[in-house]
């Protein structure tokens, strides 16, 4: 009897955790044009079928005979690993992304004269540092948008004004404690938050880019995030979670994204947001073409679809980011009049956009500042209470 | 015509034939897709993890640097890492012993005092979680637990709140939040929930097992039912709880979705491996090594222990 319920219950520990692997990872794909696969984030690659309204790929299809095909993934590390497999024409990368991406040999070249709308492109964004590297373009700029700080109405009847309540121990507007009721986010790039936090609120650290830090700038913030560790009991990871733990879980202030505003608000949750005297960091991604797509052409069919201002309008609309061609803020149904203002246009510059730190301060101080690598351990360690 | 054909035999008779003359072929065909996917899929996966682990990756590119080193190891060893493992063996332990405590009661009733159709009802409902989604139930865990969750107001309609707050503060158990969902008791408590059919089954089996003739020996030589309990029975049926324990403690070992819903963020073993899986597979591989040496060590204890004797 022993004998056969060992065996059941290890065919059951066997059988039962396999329901939830991931699928797949590689795409099969044929050689020869007539198809285009592309890495993307959830929700920036839409063809109608979540949501009828919004649906960019089936024109581009049907105009081009190009097939599209998506593979999502959920952070920028997802997003590198997969372009080291190979076998994808194009990447929206983040700027954490794009510059790993670029210095791995990743990535080609982009011949912007291929594509006739890049001229439409927000001037502040056709040779940002993310993708302009040497003299080169290494991709089409697609949308960006800011790491808000969200918050509960409720809790602050006027908006907080530093980010100050997500960091230090505090009374908030309601008379009881932030500790235990703010979150922050579970990526390492969240170091660059303390950091721009810190480059407010103590100068003389003298830091200047929160992607470049130097040793004891770097040791500050981590002394920063350390401290919020005491009143953070939950880091978020997942936009859906992050949502449900401010309905459910009775936390008040987080940073976040615009996607989970929206939605919160839409829902009628007592919920907004604001960009705090500080700035913020964000991200701006961008469309990179694979050093050996298998489908150049209709890859640069796509980049120049991408550019399209419609689709960036409806892709604003749906994912609460701006777009990177201004021209879409205007006349887009799904968008409204208001969109871009409401999704951060007017906010570019208080924006530190996200980048992969590497040890190239990128200024006068040369070779000194802590590589990327590090920031993931050390932000490992802090979570661990160490 | 007719017999010509009859005469002839048939092709698979034949075959049957040729097989009786060699009986060690038909075995060697018939083992051989398990040995093919026991060679090739488990050792040869394993074997591809080992080799993982000695790589490293480039920090910048974060490409996959395909020459031996050790460095990985060192990286695997930092006091982060370490805190990591340390943390996930202490809770696969406190799940593990959880799930014995709780289960041995309810394994020893089935098995010597419930009549046939109790029986089959406890046994349906021990298992009738196992028919659902695991993903389904940790969710649904995550809702008893939140700060608006049905734990959370009971014990507020019953005037109890600070109970709960207290409970929060303690270290060890607790955590910073305001509700149960963010510690470790909260862990520890779907935890016991998921793996709690693993431990009742095999202790309730070992239980049926012990022969009624010893207990009544035992009695007749004057044993009281404690000291028959102590020295008899638990002692026949420890196999059984080494048993489950293997599981409760290997799946706890390897979990990485309860981590990331209940609880306080930190890592644990399971999580380490499928977030380092997209960016640093060698120290993903390096962390599974390390459950797999931490769950042979275990083995070997479970076999001094008895719980394979019944295979």
């Amino acid at each position: 009897m022993l004998k056969k319920v060992f065996l059941l219950l290890v065919v059951l520990a066997v059988v039962v955790p396999t329901g939830f692997t991931y699928g797949s990872k590689q795409l099969f794909l044929q050689e020869g044009e007539g198809e285009v696969s592309i890495v993307a984030w959830p929700g920036y690659i839409e063809r109608g079928e979540t949501d009828p309204a919004f649906d960019w790929v089936t024109d581009f299809e049907e105009a081009t005979g190009c097939q599209v095909n998506v593979k999502t993934a959920a952070t920028s590390d997802e997003m590198v690993a997969l372009m080291n497999e190979g076998t994808f024409d194009l990447v929206t990368a983040s700027g954490d992304a794009s510059l790993r991406l670029v210095a791995g040999g990743r990535v080609q070249e982009v011949d912007i004269t291929r594509i006739p709308s890049w001229d439409t492109v927000d001037d502040r964004l056709k040779e940002a540092p993310w993708h302009f590297v040497d003299g080169k373009h290494y991709g089409v700029p697609y949308q960006w948008g800011a790491n808000v700080l969200m918050y509960n109405t409720e809790v602050f009847p006027t908006a907080p004004e530093s980010w100050s309540v997500v960091f230090e121990e505090q009374e908030l507007p309601d008379g009881e404690s932030n500790a235990g009721r703010v979150q922050a986010y579970d990526g390492p790039i969240y170091i660059a938050d303390a950091a721009l936090y810190l480059k407010y609120h103590n100068p003389d650290l003298g830091i200047n880019d929160p992607y470049a830090l130097d040793r004891d700038q770097f040791n500050a913030a981590l002394d920063l995030l350390r401290q919020q560790r005491e009143i953070v009991p939950r880091y978020w990871h997942d936009a859906f979670i992050q949502m449900d733990d401010f309905v459910n879980e009775g936390f008040v202030a987080s940073s976040s994204w615009p996607f989970q505003v929206n939605i919160l608000k839409a829902q009628g949750t007592p919920i907004d947001s604001v960009i705090p005297v500080e700035g913020a960091t964000g991200w701006a991604d961008t469309t990179m073409m694979h050093v050996n797509a298998p489908h150049p052409n209709c890859a640069y069919l796509w980049l120049e679809h991408s550019l399209n201002p419609k689709l960036q309008g409806d892709l604003a609309a749906w994912f609460g980011s701006v777009p990177a061609v201004p021209s879409a803020c205007e006349g887009n149904e799904l968008l409204g009049p208001e969109g871009c203002v409401t999704n951060g246009i007017e906010n570019f510059d208080k924006i530190f956009f996200w980048k992969t730190p590497t040890t190239d301060c990128g200024d006068d101080r040369g070779d000194v500042c802590v590589p990327y690598y590090e920031w993931v351990t050390n932000y490992i360690a802090i979570i661990g209470g160490r | 015509m007719m017999a010509t054909i009859t005469r002839r035999p048939s092709i698979t008779r034949r075959i049957s034939t040729f097989f009786y003359h060699y009986p060690g072929l038909s075995l060697f065909l018939l083992l051989l897709p398990p040995l093919a996917w026991l060679l090739i899929v488990y050792i040869g996966s394993l074997a591809a993890l080992l080799v993982q682990s000695f790589y490293t990756i480039d920090p910048m590119s974060m490409l996959v640097k395909e020459e031996f080193t050790l460095s990985t190891y060192e990286e695997l060893f930092t006091a982060a890492n370490i805190d990591v493992i340390k943390r996930t063996v202490y809770l696969a332990a406190a799940v593990t012993v959880g799930c014995a405590v709780l289960a041995f009661p309810l394994a020893y009733y089935m098995a010597r005092y419930a009549n046939r159709r109790i029986k089959g009802l406890l046994y349906l409902a021990v298992m009738l979680p196992l028919w659902s989604s695991y993903l389904v139930r940790v969710y649904a865990w995550r809702l008893i637990l939140v700060k608006e969750g049905v734990i959370n107001s009971v014990f507020e309609q019953l005037g109890l709140g600070s109970v709960v707050e207290w409970v929060i503060d303690r270290p060890y158990i607790g955590g910073t939040g305001t509700s149960l969902a963010s510690t470790y008791l909260g862990m520890f408590l779907v935890f016991v929930y998921i793996w709690l059919p693993y431990m009742i089954l095999p202790i309730h089996a070992a239980l049926e097992r012990v022969p009624k003739s010893l207990i009544d020996a035992s009695s007749d030589l004057g044993a009281r039912p404690g000291y028959t309990f102590r020295r008899v029975i638990f002692p026949l049926a420890f196999p059984g709880v080494v048993a489950g324990s293997i599981f409760t403690f290997s799946l706890t070992l390897g979990d990485y979705i309860v981590a990331r819903v209940i609880g306080n963020s930190v890592f644990y073993i399971g999580p380490a491996v499928s977030s380092n899986l997209s960016f640093n597979i060698p120290l993903s591989a390096a962390f599974t090594v390390v459950s797999v040496v931490i769950m042979v060590i275990y083995l070997l204890i479970a076999r001094r222990l008895g719980a394979f004797d019944a295979l």
